[in-house]
């Protein structure tokens, strides 16, 4: 094998990586947080909806999850531009991001509301919660805690799955990746460099969401104990 | 602006459609083939393998799918080899496979009720014989929905190929769009096609494991 490995250019262009990860961790930052909303109103219409609103949030998440994330990335990208709408390729992602992981965390939401044991809402009639006060101080705090592992990994393989916001132009991780590709044709070293920054955040992402739920879950932070 | 979107167009895509199923059966394949031993080998007693094996699939579900299509790709043209982008987007979506698949069947393996190996150690049957009689014919029926649930992730996931040029049927999608310029026909007809590959397969695997959870 005739093949000599070269990292020194990585050198010259770490800025570029630099800002590539910094727009990665944006992207899917923005993507988790407003796709975490949009997940918890979609599995509240799933679960408590009229039939007509619980079957429409149904046709939403199996549509979604049963079609490739580049189709639907090209389709709102590409379909805008056609529309004569001009929207940078940044947010377009984001959108398309949020659009795809809403209808996964609807669906990890709802096993979490459905796996809340009876005896819960039972008491919380009897302290007289208001349907409203049930959902947002029963349900969904329990039915996050039940299911936040499946939420950090979900958001992980999001971060992972961002990378292909690459190919709408957007300048994250593989993007720079691609652009010094182009210039060095050092195609195989960068792309080890990239895979390895991927590696680190992705266990970056598992660190800070495990913090979060320290913080966020008073039954942890105070007792040490998980639900 | 643009012409229209016509028959041949939709020809094409179905043939990008074919090399999706194409591509996906690769992955799955490759994925079987390299999963199972490591399924296994994740329960085994030697405690070096079981971590060398679980660094491997955490490398692996760490590393985004196009980084490996890339890898795949320019490693191969490094290694000496002249190769068509199908090869490589084979050979990403095996590693991708094989590491998730690895993982299912592992928890499929270790559902199986400690009660069995028991039970099969006092009938004096050994380690392999214990594995191929007694655990696997189990482990194998708890281990279809999630199986194929997770069929649908490697349909959908071929399309990352697109980034290696490999002509499935995203990539198809956007060399006709890129032509015609109607992007909602052509990539509406392309998310048809997709969910209509998905959607039966992560139906049958809901009602799998539904009829699973009652028996």
């Amino acid at each position: 094998m005739g093949y000599e490995f070269d990292f020194s250019f990585i050198w010259d262009f770490w800025p570029d990586l630099a800002w590539g990860a910094l727009e990665t961790v944006l992207l899917s930052g923005a993507s988790i947080i407003l796709g975490f909303v949009a997940g918890a109103g979609l599995a509240v219409a799933k679960v408590h909806g009229s039939r007509t609103v619980s079957t429409l949030a149904n046709i939403y998440v199996e549509a979604i999850r049963n079609t490739p994330l580049v189709v639907q990335a090209f389709w709102l990208f590409f379909g805008l531009a056609a529309m004569g709408l001009r929207m940078p390729a940044f947010y377009a992602a984001i959108v398309t991001l949020v659009i795809n992981v809403s209808a996964y965390t609807a669906e990890i939401i709802r096993a979490g509301m459905e796996s809340i044991p009876k005896g819960q809402f039972e008491a919380a009639d009897c302290l007289a919660l208001s349907r409203r006060q049930v959902l947002f101080h029963v349900e969904l705090p329990q039915a996050v805690e039940r299911v936040y592992p499946a939420l950090i990994s979900q958001s992980v393989l999001m971060m992972l799955a961002s990378s292909i916001m690459s190919q709408i132009s957007v300048e994250e991780l593989t993007g720079a990746a691609y652009g010094i590709q182009s210039i060095t044709f050092r195609g195989f070293e960068i792309y080890i460099v990239v895979a390895v920054i991927y590696l680190l955040l992705s266990v970056l992402m598992r660190f800070a969401m495990e913090g979060i739920a320290q913080l966020a879950f008073t039954r942890r932070r105070r007792l040490g104990t998980p639900l | 602006m643009g012409s229209s979107v016509t028959i041949a167009h939709y020809i094409l895509m179905l043939q990008g459609m074919l090399w999706t199923i194409g591509l996906s059966l690769m992955g799955f394949v490759g994925g079987t083939i390299v999963g199972l031993p490591i399924a296994i080998g994740r329960i085994s007693q030697s405690k070096a393998l079981r971590r060398s094996l679980g660094l491997y699939i955490a490398l692996i579900q760490g590393i985004p799918l196009p980084i490996l299509m890339f890898l795949c790709y320019f490693g191969i043209s490094v290694a000496g080899f002249n190769v068509p982008a199908l090869v490589a987007a084979g050979m990403a979506m095996t590693a991708y496979a094989s590491a998730y698949l690895a993982e299912i069947w592992r928890g499929s393996l270790q559902s199986v009720p400690k009660a069995q190996w028991e039970a099969a150690e006092c009938l004096a049957l050994t380690r392999l014989q214990r594995m191929v009689h007694v655990i696997l014919p189990q482990a194998v029926k708890i281990s279809i929905p999630p199986t194929i649930g997770f069929l649908v992730q490697i349909v959908k996931n071929t399309s990352y190929a697109v980034v290696i040029g490999f002509a499935e049927l995203t990539y198809t999608a956007r060399l006709i769009n890129n032509s015609t310029f109607k992007p909602f026909v052509v990539f509406t007809v392309a998310a048809v096609l997709y969910f209509a590959i998905c959607f039966p397969l992560s139906h049958f695997s809901r009602r799998l494991e539904r009829k699973l959870k009652r028996a």
